[in-house]
């Protein structure tokens, strides 16, 4: 078998020489193939083609208007499947219209040049970037919600203290949950429209009142998250305050709720009295407080569903269907509560300290205790979204499975009388973290401590809250119609 | 730039330029609403000073 | 930062306000008056012979023969080795000049005066393709072309332009857009422009039909003629850009074959500098990427003023340079370039993009940011000096410049952070 060169001519025929360039390529790559060119038949490239060996006399006739299709191969027979793949690329029709060639931009300022009109920046970056991200969107004169946490609470000041200047709303860092104008943004739940604007630093704080009125055939406004830290002394409540001033002048809201946990008290004399020029009625809950000194428009709600209620004009949520534990299922014993949601654990906490229990948490509010210091008869109430669990790797909304390993260990441990759980759904969150929760149950003893939980969501979201329900209570989980329900439920377990 | 109330964000119907979690994106837009996402990479090649530098000058 | 945002609207003012006339060609020494016995100018940033690559080092033993500085080759390598040649950057002198960038005394420039600004700026000829010295060709073909265009066709291009009171070279490269250059790897259509609209005033003021028919000839054979009259455009557009106080506006790029060099607006004249990246591209038959040098040439100034690689679009048989790039590709190159640019050019419009203007005003600070770095359009030169053009193809220019850049000028706005 011996090298062949063949040579073919394409009389008049021009095609740019990047595209032969691009289809030299590949037709040299075919199989048996050592080299292939296809150029215009100019005197120098017709030298190029001499010089690789690519020329025969058929090549060498042809002038500059012709191309010259150049191939040398193993064999004939390779030689002439490449020149016949040539000539049929060449005569194909240019167009390749199929290929997907879209363009995304890689900055906020693409972004924004691409959709001039965008008004909301949702920035879910590593915290280091999130401010800087942040400052970038606030000067192309967008609001901004910050779910990333680890931000620095300097850069949190300096980003509100810009924003506030520039009229734009930085809700976050650390922002889990916000709904404007009925879209529910990052961690928030499909809820109807309505007249309650609710203000929180808190995302499952959000996500339960909100979730609550819901239940109850109230509406929402407008949920506008502030961050956990805005109601520190260090940021000073300053898009709490923008935010109260917005709902305030929202012909839409007629009541506003406030939730965090307890503000520095300079901070929560500063926000009061804004509350108090305010003309519409406001609910304050600050969780963890047991009061506060609130001006005559403003009621105090202790726990979320209290809030929920107050909000509701006094409605009692969840009365029309008392749930209890069985009597053969309760048990003596400690509370152990697996949380996801953060001021869910936090409300849990409250209620079973308000009962008298001893509680531990790694997330302690005040009258709990550190979880270094749980011991015999102490509950434990676990926030599973701290950062010692998210580190590297997603929050218990979006990922259950951190869940996993401690709910196995805790049903199995005879100290424990009663399991709290939560299950958080919405825009963010897994997909069906009833059916997960279930799955771990069916492998899992039946004779372990009751399960008692409710869930956080409503009918419109993609989970659907009654199919995540009915899930549950198949795997043999109490739900309640709150999480503060389900604390109380979990009580009465553990008291025989 | 001129001084906005927040006002206006109430009052609008919400446009979304997603920066980070590509899923976030996906749900607003399977939701009707109007995102761009950003197929962001951390800035200044990954060096966070470098990144607060920049965003100061205005980038 | 209000400074900043203040000092690029002013350095994209003057780059859209420019107004480049192609209006003579004299021998360089004419016009660049530093340019004397044994002084020679190369492409890209400040580099000493040691540091220079193989083409770089033919091209320049080439010029030495050329002006009679040395008998031989051999002795012009040793001439310069012996440090007996001052070196400069093109830059350094209102000029630029692709690949090796070879500007000495005799050699004919392109004189393009920006009449907005009153500035001039210059660039040799092209030679064509094959051997040539801007590849590091140097042997005596290569040596007689280029006397050829010095005392031939350099006079009588001179002539017909002077004649013709010089062409503007604005609208030219417009209509050249429409048609499908991007006036770095693609000048077909602006050099076939070029000659129309030259013909005339070159057929008047010639006194010979056979050398006329020699200089139509070289303009007719020579598809990428127009690419040094576009350079020496792009620098006559973008000097007065230089110097404004906070601008982070690239008023140059280029690369000699070792380094990659920018300069930024609001730090004057100082060069930041990165080694050079290799580009990639396709290759003539017979060659591949081990036979590549890397990437050279003052060339990147069209870049700088939204052409090349920031043009893609309007050039898509360009894009297929990126290798697996199909021609509608080319759109995302433009586009991309729009996230590093501050402004768009309306008068050179992309008819693929709705007639989009080029991404215009390179800010240092927004490539930093993305990542994103400046798309050039580039020719391969061998590695070995005298083989010449191996291939065409891409290259990025390296971040480590621009970061340069970003904290320089932070450093200069005192302090910021």
């Amino acid at each position: 078998m011996s090298d062949t060169v063949l040579n073919e001519v394409r009389k008049g025929f021009y095609l740019d020489s990047v595209a032969l360039m691009r289809l030299s390529r590949r037709i040299a790559a075919m199989p048996g193939i050592i080299e292939a060119a296809l150029m215009m038949g100019t005197p120098s490239n017709k030298r190029i083609l001499q010089d690789a060996g690519l020329l025969s006399d058929i090549g060498a006739a042809a002038n500059g208007n012709d191309l010259v299709i150049g191939i040398k191969a193993h064999s004939d027979e390779a030689a002439r499947a490449a020149l016949a793949e040539a000539v049929s690329e060449l005569e194909t029709p240019r167009r390749r219209a199929a290929e997907q060639t879209t363009w995304r931009p890689r900055t906020i300022r693409a972004a924004v040049k691409a959709m001039p009109d965008a008004n909301v920046a949702l920035i879910s970056v590593p915290g280091d970037f999130a401010a800087a991200e942040a400052r970038k969107a606030l000067r192309r004169g967008l609001h901004v919600m910050i779910f990333s946490d680890n931000v620095a609470i300097e850069q949190e000041r300096a980003l509100k203290e810009e924003a506030r200047s520039l009229g734009r709303l930085v809700m976050g860092p650390d922002c889990g949950t916000a709904i404007i104008n009925g879209v529910p943004l990052a961690f928030a739940n499909r809820v109807p429209r309505g007249d309650i604007g609710i203000i929180g630093a808190s995302g499952t704080g959000i996500q339960e009142v909100t979730s609550l009125i819901a239940a109850a055939d109230g509406g929402i406004s407008h949920a506008i998250g502030v961050g956990g830290r805005d109601l520190s002394q260090a940021v000073g409540g300053i898009t709490t305050l923008m935010a109260i001033d917005a709902l305030d002048s929202d012909p839409r809201t007629r009541h506003i709720v406030l939730i965090s946990k307890p503000p520095h008290p300079d901070v929560a004399r500063t926000v009061l009295s804004r509350v108090a020029k305010s003309a519409k009625p406001f609910t304050v809950c600050f969780i963890g407080a047991e009061n506060a000194d609130l001006p005559p428009n403003a009621h105090f709600a202790p726990t979320l569903k209290a809030a929920a209620e107050d909000a509701l004009g006094g409605r009692t949520i969840g009365a029309d269907a008392p749930i209890s534990v069985p009597a053969s299922a309760r048990r003596s014993g400690i509370v152990v509560g697996l949380y996801s949601g953060g001021t869910l654990c936090a409300e849990a906490q409250l209620i079973l300290a308000r009962h008298g229990r001893k509680v531990a948490s790694n997330a302690p509010v005040p009258g709990s205790r550190s979880l270094s210091e749980a011991g015999d008869g102490i509950d434990r109430i676990i926030d599973l979204g701290a950062d010692e669990f998210t580190r590297g790797r997603p929050h218990p909304m979006i990922d259950p499975s951190v869940r996993d390993d401690m709910l196995r260990e805790t049903l199995k441990d005879r100290q424990v009388g009663a399991i709290l759980i939560d299950v958080v759904i919405g825009f963010g969150a897994h997909a069906d973290p009833a059916g997960h929760l279930a799955s771990i149950l069916a492998d899992a003893s039946r004779d372990g401590p009751p399960i008692i939980g409710s869930v956080t969501g409503t009918e419109a979201d993609p989970q659907v809250r009654s199919r995540q329900i009915a899930t549950l209570e198949r795997a043999g989980v109490l739900v309640a119609p709150s999480n503060a329900q389900a604390a109380e439920l979990a009580l009465a377990a553990c008291r025989p | 730039m001129e001084q906005k109330s927040i006002s206006d964000l109430l009052d609008a119907e919400i446009k979304v330029v997603n920066v980070g979690l590509e899923g976030f994106a996906a749900e607003l837009s399977a939701a009707g609403v109007p995102v761009i996402h950003v197929e962001w990479s951390p800035p200044a090649g990954g060096d966070p000073e470098l990144a607060d530098l920049l965003s100061k000058l205005g980038a | 930062m209000q400074l900043i945002e203040d000092a690029n609207k002013e350095a994209l003012r003057r780059i859209l306000e420019g107004d480049p006339v192609l209006i003579d060609v004299v021998p360089a020494g004419q016009v660049i008056p530093a340019l004397g016995e044994r002084v020679l100018l190369h492409a890209g940033p400040p580099i000493e012979w040691e540091r220079m690559c193989g083409p770089m080092r033919g091209a320049i033993a080439g010029a030495i023969v050329f002006e009679g500085w040395a008998a031989d080759l051999e002795e012009a390598t040793a001439l310069a080795a012996r440090g007996e040649i001052a070196f400069h950057p093109n830059h350094h002198f209102d000029a630029v000049g692709p690949m090796t960038g070879m500007t000495t005394q005799s050699m004919p420039v392109f004189v393009v005066e920006n009449r907005r600004f009153g500035n001039r700026a210059y660039c040799t000829i092209n030679e064509g393709l094959g051997k040539v010295m801007r590849f590091g060709g140097n042997d005596a073909s290569v040596l007689k072309r280029l006397a050829w265009l010095r005392d031939v066709f350099g006079p009588a291009l001179g002539e017909a332009i002077r004649s013709v009171g010089g062409i503007a070279l604005k609208g030219l490269v417009a209509r050249g857009l429409a048609m499908g250059d991007e006036m770095h790897q693609r000048n077909v259509a602006c050099t076939s422009l070029f000659l129309r609209e030259i013909a005339p005033a070159l057929a008047r003021t010639s006194r010979d039909s056979e050398r006329l028919a020699e200089v139509f000839a070289f303009l007719g054979s020579n598809d990428q003629f127009f690419l040094n009259i576009a350079m020496a455009m792009g620098k006559a557009i973008m000097d007065p850009v230089r110097g404004i106080a906070g601008s982070s506006i690239v008023t140059a790029m280029c690369r000699n074959g070792t380094d990659f060099g920018i300069r930024v607006s609001g730090t004057g004249d100082t060069w930041f500098v990165a080694p050079v990246e290799m580009p990639q591209g396709l290759y003539f038959p017979g060659f591949s990427a081990a036979d590549a040098n890397p990437d050279m040439g003052d060339s990147t100034i069209v870049e700088t003023i939204g052409l090349g690689g920031f043009a893609m679009a309007a050039s898509p048989a360009v894009a297929g340079f990126v290798g697996a790039g199909s021609a509608s590709s080319a759109a995302l190159y433009t586009k991309a370039m729009g996230e590093i640019t501050i402004g768009e050019n309306p008068e050179w419009t992309i008819p693929a993009l709705d007639f989009a203007g080029v991404p215009t005003g390179i800010d240092v600070r927004l490539v930093v940011d993305s990542g994103i770095t400046p798309v050039i359009n580039t020719g391969i030169a061998h590695k070995e000096p005298g083989i010449g053009q191996v291939g065409a193809g891409v290259v990025r220019a390296p971040i480590a410049c621009f970061e340069q850049a970003v904290r320089a000028l932070a450093e200069k706005l005192g302090g910021v952070a």
